[in-house]
């Protein structure tokens, strides 16, 4: 008979993710027990305290790695920390934009139109249930790239996912349309994680053990059926690639950003990105790297696809958040082209890539907030003509994000995408390198014609205005330029930051 | 009795879920077939550990169903709501995001 060992677990490091998880659950007692007034300001302050802390935490155990935080499932090490710490920072952007109760409906549950959701308005009640919905999706997403086996890797995609479905239809204006983003992105992720789990199954059957390592092994071993290795691949990956929205399963991308509330597409947008790609790195970087004869060659093909088809479709978009979500797909293609190189340059790149594309995303979603007219945001690109005339601080800024997106130099993006086309260089990639900077040339078409329509044609009165922001909204939106500009203009100390913690622990 | 074929059955309905995600219009229709996946998961788990002489894929199909039960929480939510503003629960009629 067996004598139960009980677990031994490393607090410490695994504080980030538990005080995020505690901080969520302190919101929801909060959301139940305190009075209308005092709850949104609580909310609030938990909510930046926990993102705060957590962020302090990953700070002080950042030299530390260890394989044994939890009994072998959860792994810290520099990448994961590196991740982590992008995650925090890119939320606590975020929450300052979620702070803007004026984009939430009051009371989620009623009705659209209906008698009961007027009293809600009528009485100025305001349910902050977003608050604790997003340090679930963080907490989740904090657990998503330190995840060293397949139980904890499901189990937090879920955890990532299951709040953002719901936060996806919490929209006060054009609440139908939110709510149909909320049901298409919830099928298809459950679709998708069916797929993951299935992915899963089949690589346990292949190597007998749910961890990373022991995964690893196996296929170093190779004595297994490659068959049951292959699907086991293909369907992981197809849940992976799911989330990060990579073509040919990108259909939900365009309308989810588009319906969801601005604030939450700029936390999903950015955050779930950099776990996704968190959890991919590590996936092929440790388990599947000595298979890579098997996934490099699909992979290498739907990069070249996400790149271009990404970069070419949003030329054609009319609506701004659809054409940022585009955007987002193009970028997806570029980061993939980090997975592929499997090289430490290519990791390095790719975490240097999440947290710059991260927070330029977070800073643009947040000025197409303040573009409104009497019905609320005004998304329509046409609209946005002539706003450089109208308020050329505002329009600079979001001109600002848009040349880091298409890769300028003296921003962020330029020094993302030059790395990680470099180590995909340096890996004796050099087709994906082309269409990389092909479809990056294609991609600055439509994101300098956004600026030129802003800053050369004349305005049209249509009411069309840009509101004045609140305070954590400009925090959020000058907090995200100013790191966009100091990564582009001084990005040595962070490239040399990343390069001395980006070795993935096995 | 050959364990693989256990592992024909989850391929099969594996199959099933996800043709009638595809092809299958009405949102708690296509959220049961999601389901139908999952399982099917499940049971490849279970006979890969059976094939594996180990517990871990059977322990596996314990977290599924708890995750496979927040699922269901959160998406008859999301599916009542959109039911309740629209009368119809057809993934059809959601196109609204389509233009």
């Amino acid at each position: 008979m067996n004598t139960f060992l009980s677990p031994v677990l490393n607090y410490s490091l695994l504080s980030p993710i538990l005080v995020v998880l505690g901080g969520a659950v302190i919101g929801v007692l909060i959301e139940a027990f305190a009075s209308r007034k005092v709850r949104p300001i609580a909310q609030l302050s938990v909510t930046f305290g926990t993102l705060l802390l957590a962020l302090i935490q990953v700070w002080r155990i950042r030299g530390q790695s260890s394989l044994s935080a939890a009994m072998g499932s959860v792994v810290i090490d520099g990448p994961t920390l590196l991740m982590q710490g992008s995650i925090l920072v890119i939320s606590l952007l975020a929450v300052g934009l979620i702070a803007d109760q004026e984009h939430f409906t009051a009371l989620a549950a009623a009705t659209p139109g209906s008698a009961e959701e007027h009293a809600s308005i009528q009485s100025g009640e305001q349910l902050t249930e977003i608050y604790p919905l997003t340090l679930f999706a963080v907490a989740g997403m904090l657990l998503f790239p330190a995840a060293n086996d397949l139980i904890t890797l499901f189990v937090a995609l879920e955890m990532l996912s299951l709040p953002l479905y719901l936060m996806a239809g919490l929209s006060r204006r054009r609440r139908v349309l939110s709510q149909e983003a909320a049901l298409k992105y919830f099928l298809l992720g459950a679709f998708s994680s069916a797929f993951f789990l299935f992915g899963a199954a089949y690589l346990y059957g292949y190597s007998g053990s749910v961890s990373l390592d022991g995964i690893r092994e196996s296929v170093i071993g190779g004595s297994g059926n490659d068959v049951i290795l292959l699907i086991g691949i293909a369907f992981l990956s197809i849940g992976l690639l799911f989330k990060v929205g990579a073509v040919p399963f990108h259909a939900w991308s365009p309308d989810v950003y588009q319906g969801a509330p601005t604030p939450v597409t700029a936390f999903m947008a950015a955050a779930t990105k950099v776990a996704a790609f968190g959890a991919m790195l590590r996936i092929f970087y440790t388990a599947f790297a000595n298979a890579y004869w098997e996934w490099r060659p699909m992979l290498t093909g739907i990069a070249i696809i996400t790149m271009f088809f990404g970069s070419v479709v949003a030329i054609a978009q009319r609506d701004i958040k659809r054409m940022l979500a585009y955007s987002s797909i193009a970028h997806a293609g570029f980061l993939l082209t980090g997975v592929i190189a499997l090289n430490k340059a290519g990791l390095e790149a790719s975490l240097f890539y999440l947290f710059a594309y991260g927070v330029a995303t977070v800073g643009a979603f947040g000025i197409v907030t303040l573009v409104r007219d009497s019905s609320g945001e005004v998304t329509d690109l046409k609209r946005w003509t002539g706003l450089g005339k109208r308020s050329p601080f505002v329009a600079s800024l979001f001109a600002a994000f848009l040349l880091a997106f298409a890769g300028i130099p003296l921003t962020s993006g330029f020094i993302g995408k030059f790395s990680i086309f470099s180590a995909a260089y340096e890996s004796g990639n050099h087709a994906i390198v082309l269409v990389g900077v092909l479809s990056s040339a294609i991609a600055a078409y439509f994101y300098i014609r956004v600026i030129v329509l802003m800053f050369f044609s004349d305005p049209v009165e249509d009411g069309t205005t840009v509101i004045i922001p609140s305070v954590l909204t400009w925090v959020t939106v000058l907090g995200s330029f100013a790191i966009t500009i100091f990564l582009g203009v001084f990005p040595t100390p962070f490239l040399n930051f990343i390069s001395s913690l980006a070795v993935f622990l096995r | 009795m050959n364990a693989a074929n256990y592992l024909y059955v989850s391929a099969l309905l594996f199959t099933i879920g996800a043709i009638g995600v595809v092809v299958r219009r009405n949102a708690i229709v296509v959220f049961m077939c999601v389901e139908l996946m999952l399982n099917a998961s499940n049971l490849a788990f279970v006979t890969f550990a059976r094939i594996n002489g180990n517990l871990d894929g059977q322990v596996v199909a314990f977290f599924t169903m708890v995750v496979a039960a927040c699922e269901v929480v959160v998406g008859l939510a999301i599916i009542v709501t959109i039911y309740r503003s629209r009368r119809s629960a057809s993934v059809d009629d959601a196109s609204l995001l389509k233009r």
